[in-house]
């Protein structure tokens, strides 16, 4: 495991706006970050859920979009060379007899710095669990809710549901190999590309794959292995035959293994911070924007913004004890200016 | 002004209701079981109702973009609606909705 430990000045939790803002304030104070995220891609909720919103409270920005606040944020830390990690959800944090932590991630990277910064919004993004009882049992065995080998997939009945590009595009994919593929969705409109929406059209017409309005029912089957997949139609019920199933509903928020790593929360959903530095009950420890509680907390992104700048100088002090913290401006710092690349 | 709001134990509340605010705002507000992760922005599902068939024809039709995301959730019906979409007014005083599952707090994320 220590074979590839990654050794750094902070882990930052969460590639959502304020993480990505955290990477630029402590960039200034000189600490380097690895940057960590379920997601693939940065920006978090605002690449997530509203890449295409447009947000009106961010200072200076009368509109912006999630997307387009995010490509900002991207082009004003590029200057830091923060590492980022994506598609990993960290599942573990030990602390270390020097003050320092390591962390692990589900991949199996692991990470040792003396500061962690926990920038999670809701929590992780997370599949979300169609209410079909008993479908726990399926999970990993005969449903999934991606695609991680399509050799999965090869010779069995496959059941694709959702009316969204992963659905479309794993019908597309899928059935050249697939024995047989039923894609569902409750109505005859998708909201997948126009392209793919006709790509699965013509397959439909051609035979080679059965579409069914309808929603997901109950399921049939013995030790983990689907054999039948009830449908309710207009009709009533519905049942096909189906070995594998892939429910595609997106993804929500879910607090996941934050919540195991002893920090003191509020409410069971939200981690307790002080209002000076944004740290919590574990000292080295910090958390911000979405995922903090403290008392007149607003989940708003500027506030997150405002909770990075206080953190950093917090972390600063912990990595670096022995150095004095001055404070500078960007406007008139050459030395922040040469950081920047811009002097 | 009034909604009256069935949560998904069955429990029946009377919530007072503000001109303007959205339906989810109201229920959240008193503190019912609403997750509404997207904050009223119409990009997630988690303010998913059902509307009182009495008073299904008297709300505006949802738009393409909430049907889109009602896609996103295993238990739409036919009275179907997001929260986050139906403004108060004087017109939906006394309107009544009952929590979907899905739109649970603690709502199962695979």
């Amino acid at each position: 495991m220590t074979g590839n430990e990654i050794v750094t000045d902070v882990i930052i939790i969460g590639a959502g706006p304020v993480g990505l803002f955290a990477v630029f304030e402590l960039g200034l104070v000189d600490l380097k970050c690895q940057v960590i995220d379920i997601l693939d891609r940065p920006g978090g909720q605002c690449a997530e859920l509203y890449p295409e919103k447009p947000i009106y409270d961010i200072p200076a920005f009368p509109e912006i979009s999630g997307q387009g606040l995010t490509d900002n944020l991207m082009k004003q830390i590029a200057p830091f060379g923060a590492e980022f990690h994506f598609s990993q959800m960290v599942t573990n944090v030990e602390k270390l007899a020097d003050g320092g932590y390591r962390v692990t991630t589900d991949a199996d990277q692991t990470f040792v710095a003396k500061v962690i910064v926990v920038a999670a919004g809701g929590g992780s993004f997370q599949p979300k669990r169609p209410p079909v009882p008993g479908i726990e049992a399926y999970e990993g065995k005969s449903v999934f809710y991606a695609v991680r080998k399509m050799d999965e997939f090869r010779d069995q009945d496959v059941v694709i549901v959702g009316g969204g590009d992963s659905a479309l595009d794993w019908t597309l994919s899928l059935e050249p190999i697939a024995r047989s593929l039923t894609l569902v969705h409750r109505r005859d409109q998708f909201r997948g590309h126009a392209d793919s929406v006709n790509k699965m059209r013509a397959l439909v017409e051609e035979g080679r794959i059965n579409f069914v309005m309808g929603q997901l029912g109950r399921l049939e089957g013995e030790n983990g292995q689907i054999s039948e997949v009830v449908l309710n139609t207009k009709a009533g019920e519905m049942g096909i035959p189906g070995t594998r199933l892939l429910p595609f509903f997106g993804l929500t928020m879910k607090l996941g293994p934050v919540a195991d790593w002893g920090l003191e929360l509020h409410e069971n959903a939200l981690i307790k911070v002080d209002t000076e530095k944004f740290e919590t009950s574990a000292p080295g420890i910090f958390a911000i924007g979405d995922i903090n509680w403290y008392p007149g907390k607003l989940k708003l992104i500027l506030s997150g913004f405002h909770e990075a700048a206080l953190m950093a100088q917090a972390a600063k002090r912990i990595v670096h004890p022995d150095e004095k913290v001055v404070f500078q401006y960007t406007t008139s710092s050459t030395k922040l200016q040469k950081k920047l690349g811009v002097a | 002004m009034q909604i009256i709001v069935t949560d998904q134990n069955g429990t029946v509340h009377e919530l007072e209701a503000l001109e303007g605010w959205r339906v989810m705002e109201v229920i959240r507000d008193w503190g019912l079981n609403i997750k509404a992760e997207c904050g009223g922005s119409c990009a997630c599902a988690t303010c998913h109702v059902y509307v009182d068939e009495a008073w299904e024809d008297r709300l505006n039709p949802p738009t393409d973009e909430e049907e889109d995301m009602l896609d996103t959730v295993a238990d739409v019906k036919e009275n179907s609606r997001l929260s986050c979409q139906i403004l108060m007014s004087d017109d939906l005083d006394g309107l009544k909705v009952t929590l979907a599952e899905s739109a649970r707090q603690d709502e199962e994320a695979a």
